[in-house]
């Protein structure tokens, strides 16, 4: 069993219990366990369930690289799944429950895919359900969601409780690994001058070397990490962030980093997870290695462990995983465990080196304190359920005769180590084979390239391959010499400490093992832990013809669990490269990339939640809205009021009465949404000749005119009403939501096509707050208020005239988008509110009605008048919308104009716009297709035009519509068809557009 | 006009630093070629400054210019004489080519005072505010989140936050979460 021991355990506190809850059983560890450490501690062995086939599974690993110990970690609005046990820090009352499991974890009735494990082999997915189809949906889906997958999501309803949020930081050099070598490679570089800052996704510094031993300078690794950290803690130019990992490094030195503040804590106050935004001139990657679990049958049994893993849990935690732990491995590295055992007072009953003549000094070592080492040895099999029971011995270079079964309760396993070559790898950094370390390491003549062609990343220490103590600090001095170098500050020093360990005998590559093992062996030797890939299934897919890594992976899903393949890659692409008799360089790695580990979506939104989770803009007359009711309406991040209505109201009845009051008295609408850019040069007038279709040169001061704008591809894009301010000088309105997008249109036509011409542009449209004043008495309001003569003669229809009314300066423009006599008041954002409450004293007499977005969009269908994003969806032209008339034959060119001479532009069968009456004065329903005659290739009931626009006319008392229909205005009175589906069609007449006063004898009084 | 209607009525915030929506603030914004000798003179004589360098600021007592873009200034004084000024200046810029608008009513300003201004922006605008590479007599025309804005130092612990009027609710929020006194990334400060 594991358990607790009494020596060891640097990172724990026995002063310090802390209680937690696993599968809601209460249990101990200490304050500076991880979730795994401390499970261990209370014989928690099993710790999931896998993927596929629900086979228990224990921990493997100590660290971020672990695929199997992932829980449901929290509850409630805390609640996560997939969370890494080995990278938990526990606290007191953390509740964690295991994954994938049904009814429970001891005894789970999904483990029967176990025994239809053979029907479950590689490209299974594809393979099984492609046919027949309907199985999909009633079979195949429901048992595999009810079977397959890990962590719950986290319940609809729940919200996360936690703050998050983002910084941004600069430096010169970014080291990412708190290691000795990230430390040795951030002395090196911030000594020479650099700003340095180093991240270390664990809350310790000193990676591996204080596990490993051996000395630094003469002093243990743990007093040297000490001594680093004090030295860069003194300095102003270097900053460490423990509990933060480099998560991804992208274009031109931009890197993430997740930092996890309260996760271990989450009682304090403050924001969860912070996500660092960096743009560093140089990133160090001092990542360290993950250490390969060796291929042999049954190594996924609970108790087989990476070597280094049963090493950090009994030196970092005192935690023993077994009494008795046999060690298997390739390598030197492993007869560390094994010595820290015995020392530890534990048994290791052997060692099994597969290489013919063992290691070197640490082999004698071990077998100085009388442990057992087996050469050219192998693990046959692991004999056990949810538990090790003992390992088959044989020999690696047969095919599984069993020679001895050794019984024990932990199995230590080693298959060398590769290099942490992520984030290297993020952005394009090239990988090359090491043949004498059987591993990829980063290939230095091919580093990830910036925006000026240099290199940005550099690899330090063990992520460079540099494994021994004495290569790992001169590598990561170099590294940081070299990045000093690049960002220009004094040379650095390349001098590195001394590091002194036990010389390794070179290890001998291990893909299979035996090397020899017969099939049944293969098809439980695990490569995949996560996602259940064995050994078999790879090769069964070389069989198949996948000879493409990237291609394997897919098909038999390796790597493609929540820990990316962290151990399987290297073994997977190794047994690949074996079953098609290629060199492991040409099979090459699948692709790395970013986050190293998952990072919550939390860090990603940063603080963009709740109130601040998007801005939300407001005109200068918001509070005013608010306070009456407004039922609100977002238009682009305005927002608008839909409509006001009064208590007991609803929203429709609202709506009619802000029309018919409108028509028949006074209406006021907040038109401050609406974009104003003014446009000035010499060249202005020819500039809005070529944005606009129709011509704006020849506007004449004083006066307003009706636009329409296009893209380069002829669609209909924005429209509004420009007026000319003075010879030079134009105020362009824009729809609401077309204000930025319209400016920027503008300016990039400047700036990329005619940056000859002399044009400034200004987006002042929040300079203004606009007050459409609207009806039959608008005049009347004006006048009232005094100060600037309204009258017809002094302010004909589509003029402008700068003034005063009512004491407030103000810009009126006579135009009309309702078809009554209206206003737009322009006044100074910050008066925006006076007036307006000044105008809504002095309207009473007339009744004066605020009116909201409905009724503007009713009263310009009652008139005809197109919407940009109703009659238009970025498919309509000008022409199909009856606006030739706005479209000038004069001009040379326009934006679109040639464009809108392509063919299929001028086809007479495109849909045009008309009116759209039903015949029994319903409504249409928005969107419904007009019904043609027979149907398409696929079946569907051909169709002749749609609606766009559609209302119940307070005006009228009956349903009015716009719509495209083939031939449309051809076809005036014709009766046709609509229907949105599922409902019965209705008819309609085709009738001109222009429902209400046609000759416009309303607004030009 | 001292009693500007503000967007926020004149809102503040005490965490990390000190937050305040400013009183009106007199803003002209001038397009032109800012190299341009006539354009620098008739700017001196109006607003009593030169034109800034870039990302930089220029002030004398109430009035000042900050540099936008290689082709635009935001010129600052005294709300009152905004609109006065831009049509001064306007007028004696006829000959030239240059657009000058009066944009003070299309702003909020809000000042942030503390020593840990800099951490606070950090949060929101991708900028690099290390005192080495921010400081007084700098601008920065970037964004804070999802919104445009500008800031600008008047002194090691002050900053001015400029952004469009209609966010200004935003923006304040904004701020206030970033300063958070639970928040605090030390990063410039140890």
């Amino acid at each position: 069993m594991s358990t607790r021991v009494q020596t060891q355990g640097r990172l724990i506190n026995r002063n310090r219990p802390v209680s937690f809850k696993f599968n809601g059983a209460l249990m101990k560890g200490y304050q500076g366990d991880t979730l795994a450490s401390a499970l261990l501690a209370n014989d928690q062995m099993l710790m999931g369930r896998s993927f596929k086939y629900h086979r228990p599974r224990g921990v493997v690993a100590s660290g971020s690289e672990e695929p199997n110990a992932l829980v449901n970690l929290g509850e409630g609005n805390r609640f996560e799944p997939n969370q890494r046990a080995t990278t938990t820090e526990i606290f007191h009352g953390l509740t964690a429950t295991s994954q994938n499991h049904w009814p429970s974890l001891e005894y789970d009735v999904g483990v029967v895919n176990n025994l239809l494990s053979r029907f479950l082999s590689a490209g299974f997915y594809y393979k099984m359900f492609i046919h027949p189809r309907p199985f999909w949906k009633h079979i195949y889906e429901p048992f595999i969601r009810h079977s397959a997958g890990l962590g719950k999501a986290p319940d609809a309803e729940a919200r996360d409780e936690d703050r998050y949020e983002h910084f941004y930081a600069f430096t010169d050099v970014l080291v990412i690994g708190g290691g000795v070598a990230g430390l040795q490679s951030a002395l090196t570089a911030a000594r020479a001058g650099a700003k340095v800052l180093l991240l270390e996704q664990t809350a310790h510094l000193g990676g591996r070397a204080p596990v490993d031993g051996g000395t630094i300078d003469g002093l243990s690794p743990e007093a040297w990490v000490e001594k680093a950290r004090a030295e860069l803690d003194a300095m102003p130019n270097a900053q460490i962030r423990t509990r933060t990992m480099g998560a991804g490094v992208y274009d031109h030195g931009y890197v993430l980093g997740y930092e996890r503040l309260t996760d271990h804590a989450p009682e304090v106050a403050g924001p969860r997870h912070r996500l660092w935004r960096i743009r560093a001139a140089q990133i160090i990657t001092a990542t360290g290695a993950i250490e390969r679990p060796l291929s042999f049958a049954g190594n996924d049994i609970p108790g087989v462990m990476l070597a280094s893993a049963v090493r950090d849990y009994l030196v970092n935690y005192g935690v023993s995983p077994g009494d008795r732990t046999v060690v298997v491995t390739n390598n030197d590295d492993a007869y560390r465990t094994a010595i820290a055992l015995v020392q530890a007072g534990l048994k290791v009953p052997a060692i099994l080196d597969a290489r013919p003549k063992g290691g070197g000094a640490l082999m004698d070592e071990a077998k100085a304190l009388g442990i057992r080492v087996e050469t050219g040895a192998a693990a046959v099999k692991v004999k056990g359920a949810k538990r090790v029971h003992s390992v088959c011995r044989g020999v690696q270079a047969g095919e599984g005769e069993v020679l001895e079964e050794i019984f024990c309760d932990a199995v230590a396993m080693s298959g060398g180590w590769s290099p942490v070559v992520h984030l290297w790898s993020h952005c394009g950094g090239k990988l090359t084979w090491d043949a004498d370390q059987a591993a990829f390491r980063p290939d230095h003549d091919r580093a990830p390239t910036s925006h000026d062609g240099n290199p940005f990343v550099i690899a330090s220490g063990a992520a460079d391959g540099a494994f021994h103590l004495k290569d790992v600090l001169q590598n990561a001095a170099n590294a940081g010499k070299t990045a000093a170098g690049r960002v220009g500050v004094e040379e650095a020093d390349s001098a590195a400490p001394s590091g002194d360990a036990p010389d390794e005998a070179p290890l001998v590559p291990v893909w299979m093992m035996p090397q020899g093992a017969q099939k049944k062996l293969r098809m439980k030797a695990w490569l995949d832990y996560q996602n259940d890939v064995k050994v078999s299934d790879v090769q069964l897919a070389a069989q198949e013809g996948f000879e493409s890594v990237e291609h394997t992976k897919r098909y038999t899903t390796l790597g493609m669990a929540t820990d990316q393949g962290k151990l399987s890659n290297i073994n997977g692409l190794a047994t690949l490269a074996h079953a098609l008799d290629e060199e492991i360089p040409r099979v090459g790695t699948t692709t790395f990339r970013p986050p190293y580990t998952p990072i919550s979506m939390g860090a990603i939104a940063g603080e963009a939640r709740g109130e601040i989770f998007q801005p939300i803009r407001k005109t200068p007359m918001h509070a005013w809205h608010e306070a009456n009711g407004a039922h609100w309406e977002p238009v682009g991040h305005w927002r608008r009021p839909y409509a006001f209505p009064k208590s007991g109201e609803s929203v429709h009845d609202a709506v009619k009465r802000e029309v018919l009051a409108t028509r028949n008295s006074l209406g006021l609408l907040d038109a401050s949404t609406l974009g104003k850019i003014i446009v000035k040069g010499p060249d202005a007038g020819r500039f809005l000749d070529m944005l606009y279709t129709n011509m704006m040169s020849t506007l004449k001061p004083g006066k307003c005119r009706y636009g329409l704008m296009c893209t380069e591809n002829g669609f209909l894009t924005d429209d509004g009403v420009v007026a000319r301010i003075d010879e030079n000088t134009f105020l362009c309105h824009t729809t609401t939501g077309g204000a930025d997008r319209i400016h920027a249109h503008m300016e990039e036509w400047l700036q990329t096509e005619w940056w000859d011409w002399k044009v400034w542009t200004v987006n002042a449209t929040e300079q203004f707050a606009q007050v459409a004043v609207v009806g039959p008495n608008a005049r009347k309001l004006l006048e009232k208020l005094g100060g600037m003569d309204v009258s017809k003669e002094a302010l004909a229809f589509m003029e402008w005239k700068d003034g005063t009314l009512g004491g407030f300066p103000v810009r009126a423009y006579r135009i009309s988008f309702s078809g009554e006599l209206s206003y737009e008041i322009a006044v100074p954002a910050n008066l925006g509110r006076a007036f307006w409450d000044k105008l809504i004293e002095a309207g009473k007499e007339w009744d004066i009605t605020l009116y909201g977005t409905e009724a503007l969009h009713i009263m310009r269908a009652e008139k005809g008048f197109i919407m940009i994003g109703d009659e238009t969806d970025g498919t309509v032209i000008p022409q199909d919308l009856g606006l030739d008339w706005a479209i000038s034959k004069k001009k040379d060119d326009y934006i679109g104009k040639r464009a809108q001479a392509r063919s299929h532009m001028t086809d007479p069968k495109r849909w045009k716009l008309v009116g759209l009456e039903t015949l029994d004065g319903s409504v249409l329903k928005d969107g419904a297709y007009a019904i043609a005659e027979g149907t398409n290739e696929n079946g569907q009931t051909n169709t002749q035009g749609r609606v766009t626009s559609t209302y119940h006319s307070p005006t009228l008392n009956k349903g009015i519509a716009m719509g495209l229909v083939l031939n449309g205005p051809d076809r005036m009175g014709e009766v046709i068809s609509f229907t949105n589906g599922g409902e019965p069609a209705k008819k309609a007449r085709i009738v001109s557009p222009v429902f209400f006063d046609p000759e416009g004898e309303k607004q030009n009084v | 006009m001292s009693d500007v209607a503000l967007a926020l009525g004149g809102a503040s915030f005490d965490g990390l630093v000190k937050i305040e929506e400013l009183a009106g603030q007199g803003m002209v914004t001038l397009r032109g070629d800012l190299t341009d000798k006539a354009i620098v003179k008739v700017v001196k004589d109006v607003f009593g400054v030169t034109l800034p360098g870039i990302r930089e600021t220029v002030f004398a007592g109430s009035t000042g210019a900050l540099w936008m873009s290689p082709d635009e200034a935001l010129l600052l004084c005294s709300y009152d004489d905004a609109q006065a000024k831009a049509d001064d200046l306007a007028t004696k810029l006829a000959d030239s080519h240059a657009l000058v608008v009066n944009v003070s009513d299309a702003r909020a300003v809000f000042q942030l005072k503390g020593s840990m201004m800099r951490e606070v922006i950090a949060k929101l605008a991708p900028v690099d505010m290390s005192p080495d590479a921010f400081k007084p007599g700098m601008v920065r025309r970037t964004r804070m989140a999802q919104v445009a804005a500008a800031f600008w130092m008047d002194d090691a612990s002050t900053a001015r936050v400029v952004c469009f009027r209609s966010v200004a609710a935003y923006m304040f929020a904004l701020l206030s979460t970033a300063a958070d006194d639970a928040s605090a990334v030390n990063h410039f400060t140890r």
